[in-house]
């Protein structure tokens, strides 16, 4: 029973949220277009926040998806500009935005092969990549963006009245419950962040599910710069400073253990709804952006301890 | 804190009284009524199976649990305990099995962790009153231990005087003992039980926790048994014998603790030829024929878990080879050792065996997942089923096959464990002290199964420490001494004696 209500609680905070500002403020935050831009807004967290669930259940962190962002989007974007010029169209995009991804996922491969490899902690690695992937975008164009003024299409496209880059989280989600859930990668993403020393003892091939993990984040990295990329119509060296924080904080308010081990895609889904739609919501309250700041880290911090309470009274329970 | 030790203590009548103890958690009744009474200066032993109540019991008196009934008087004062600290301060320190020792503090800081003497100025510690202290109590009690000495670098039995010693110097007079011995070899278990007797002498009275039942009958004045959290039996150990005390504590007759064994050892199935590897084992060539259990004694250090760890691919094989049914294998990790028949059953099941957060199903399923048919895709309900299906093959007892392994007692997650490798489909079986740390009846639950799979034709190597096991289960013992294979013997043609000599004395 303990577990239900745990597993319930940031559902049921988000619905509580959504509910006090519906009445605070029927008539702007009530609206189908409003839903939709929350959902718009919160798609390129989301989907970096599914690879860094992965990452945390395996008992790792990846502290460079940041940089790793503004790296995949200054190259599709720069393939994008060299090949189509300074308004680049069609074939350009499709290229640019496939090199992008490709560099994310190159970037996810290095960080896994890294901490595989040297047996380095994760937080170490990730700390020299984000710092590394952060300089190179800087240096790729001298720190300049590159404008890509037609490259509307992923941040800005609707289709059956539904934005694009909702329908690319929707599909991306689908797949990674999936995974999670029935396939033995996911399986051993659980078994890993648990016990990795009783994992590989059960012959599970940690280091090799560890780079797929790594590499999977950088994938969908890559994908959420393109969209990031085209919702700015430019990608930006500075693109994603500080994102990682937002990621970890969604992920961890969904219910994930920075120990390893545990976390859902679902929570995580909530978890970055719930930051987005409290920002949201605090705009339209009209709190300011440092205040915000402010709710939201306690927020992150109720989360968790009350989390841990649960934890600890079903523990005493079971004793 | 002053260099004098004193205990607070008297040295006669009774130091702890606990009468009509009773304590629930949610709807589960862990003890009932439970009156437990220690005198001062001997050594009572606590009995009974997992689950029967013993921890929780402990718990209360050290201030852990709060009970929802009963009293507690320490020296004919009543107490009440709402938090550990209250109980350390009336004399009751508690050491559990896995010590709770910081590892990388010398001896003489983990003696006065929390409780550091202050040096001249404020905030410092005077390092020099704590060594001192410490080799002062050590010397006291005749402890050969060095007060400086890093904890992580000591020996297991070095650990535990450790922890005495830093029961002695909060002024213990009642010290509880939790599975003392589980993770000692035969030579320093008589060490331990020398260090009891001395601590006994000096009017402390020990609470002695184990599952090694001839332990108790050599080492305790009186027992207390336990079953499902009620008071069975009390009595002076004198007039007790091991076969009445396991009556007691299953409620049933355990007429023959181990099975009978009529396997007839047939074609050599594993050879293990020249192994060699980086820790320190060196040259150990041995086989196993089916059917036929093979035990392997040695102290502590002696190299016999490397052995196992070479061949499952954990440690790097310096040199040597194995050979299963013919076919020399190739291994480089417990993945490859799995998929060319070998399984390991790790000695701690909570580092290397289980995922403790994770469902008994994964747990179980985790190894074989390929060979269940699950490649790549896992089907939850088919896994559910296998599981259940094994489950009940080894009764486990589980609320469901989806339930956390942590909500196990730890004798059904080992049965959990060896349910893992009876999917892996293995030929080669190493169980490595499969019976440490779980009770009576699981012991023999085990027993039973490692037999059931000789009859099957695989090859079993069983590693332990207690060599009345493995005179109890096998056809033949090998004896390892400093990382050699040291002795070969039949086990119908040699003694205990015998074993325990050759591991333990240095040859010519």
């Amino acid at each position: 029973m303990g577990k239900f209500v745990r597993q319930l609680l940031p559902f049921g905070s988000l619905t509580l949220i959504i509910c006090v500002l519906s009445a605070l403020k029927p008539d702007t935050f009530l609206t189908t277009e409003n839903f939709m831009n929350v959902l718009r807004r919160s798609s390129v967290n989301g989907i970096i926040a599914i690879g860094m669930t992965s990452i945390i259940i395996s008992a790792g962190i990846d502290l460079s998806v940041g940089s790793m962002m503004a790296l995949s989007g200054m190259v599709g974007a720069y393939a994008m500009v060299a090949i189509g010029g300074s308004n680049p169209q069609g074939g350009a995009f499709v290229v640019g935005t496939i090199l992008g991804v490709v560099v994310g996922v190159i970037c996810g491969f290095v960080n896994g092969v890294l901490i595989t490899k040297l047996k380095l902690q994760p937080f170490i690695v990730t700390l020299g990549t984000m710092s590394a992937f952060r300089g190179i975008s800087y240096v790729w164009n001298n720190g300049q963006p590159y404008n890509v003024p037609s490259y509307k299409y992923l941040g800005e496209g609707i289709v059956l009245g539904i934005p694009i880059s909702v329908i690319i989280v929707a599909v991306i989600v689908a797949i990674a419950c999936f995974l999670l859930k029935y396939s033995r990668l996911g399986r051993y993403t659980y078994a890993i962040g648990s016990n990795r020393e009783a994992a590989f003892h059960a012959g599970v091939n940690v280091d090799r599910n560890l780079i797929y993990i790594y590499t999977f984040t950088g994938l969908l990295v890559g994908i959420a710069a393109m969209i990031a990329t085209s919702r700015t119509v430019s990608a930006q060296p500075t693109a994603g400073i500080a994102l990682e924080l937002d990621i970890i904080a969604a992920v961890v308010i969904g219910g994930a253990s920075l120990a390893g081990g545990r976390g859902t895609i679902t929570g995580t889904i909530i978890g970055t709804l719930l930051i987005s739609v409290l920002r949201n919501g605090c705009t339209l309250l009209g709190i300011s952006t440092h205040i915000q700041l402010i709710v939201i880290g306690m927020i992150i911090i109720l989360a968790v301890a009350v989390d841990q309470l649960a934890r600890t009274k079903t523990r005493e329970l079971q004793a | 804190m002053t260099t004098s030790v004193q205990n607070n203590r008297s040295d006669t009548g009774t130091a702890l009284r606990m009468v009509g103890i009773s304590k629930s958690f949610g709807p589960v009744q862990a003890l009932s009524d439970v009156s437990f009474t220690v005198q001062a200066g001997t050594v009572h032993a606590l009995v009974g199976e997992n689950g029967a109540g013993k921890s929780t019991l402990m718990k209360i008196l050290a201030g852990v649990y709060r009970p929802d009934k009963g009293e507690i008087e320490i020296h004919e004062k009543p107490c009440t305990f709402d938090k550990p600290e209250q109980a350390l301060a009336v004399g009751v320190s508690m050491i559990y099995q896995d010590l709770d020792l910081a590892e990388h503090l010398t001896v003489a800081e983990n003696v006065f962790l929390g409780n550091e003497p202050v040096g001249i100025l404020p905030f410092t510690v005077d390092y020099k009153a704590m060594v001192n202290t410490t080799a002062e109590l050590a010397e006291n009690f005749n402890f050969d231990i060095d007060p400086a000495a890093v904890v992580s670098e000591l020996s297991t039995g070095d650990c535990q005087v450790a922890a005495i010693i830093k029961a002695l110097a909060r002024k213990a007079s009642i010290i509880v003992m939790d599975e003392p011995t589980s993770s000692l070899a035969e030579a320093e278990v008589e060490g331990l039980f020398e260090i009891v007797r001395r601590l006994q002498k000096s009017g402390i009275s020990v609470i002695y926790i184990s599952h090694r039942l001839e332990e108790i009958i050599g080492l305790a004045d009186d027992v207390t048994i336990l079953r499902d959290g009620k008071v069975v039996h009390s009595e002076s150990v004198t007039k007790l014998d091991i076969a009445q005390i396991i009556r007691y504590m299953v409620g049933r007759e355990l007429t023959e603790f181990f099975p009978d064994r009529d396997v007839k050892p047939g074609d050599v199935r594993v050879r293990v030829n020249n192994l060699s590897s980086d820790s320190r084992i060196k040259d150990i060539s041995f086989d196993i024929r089916s059917g036929e259990i093979v035990g392997m004694a040695g102290l502590v250090g002696a190299g016999r878990t490397e052995v196992a760890r070479a061949i499952f691919g954990v440690d790097k094989k310096a040199s040597g080879s194995i050979v299963l049914d013919n076919k020399e294998l190739s291994i480089s990790s417990p993945a490859d050792a799995i998929s060319q028949g070998i399984a390991l059953l790790t000695e701690d099941r909570k580092r290397t065996g289980l995922c403790l957060g994770l469902a008994c199903s994964w747990n179980v399923t985790i190894a074989s997942l390929g060979l269940l048919g699950m490649k790549r895709i896992i089907n939850p309900a088919k896994e559910n089923k296998i599981a259940a299906d094994v489950g009940a093959q080894l009764s486990i007892k589980w609320l469901s096959p989806q339930a956390p392994v942590d909500s196990l007692s730890g004798g059904n997650q080992q049965k959990l464990l060896i349910a893992r490798w009876l999917l892996a489909k293995s030929n080669f079986m190493i169980f490595d002290e499969p019976t440490r740390g779980i009770d009576v009846g699981a012991k023999k639950e085990v027993y039973s199964l490692l037999n059931r799979l000789a009859e099957e034709g695989k090859a079993i190597l069983f590693i332990s420490s207690e060599l009345g096991e493995l005179f109890g289960i096998t056809d033949r013992i090998l004896v390892m001494r400093r990382g050699r294979l040291v002795g070969n013997l039949k086990t119908s043609e040699t003694t205990q004696e015998e074993v325990m000599h050759l591991a333990a004395v240095e040859a010519n």
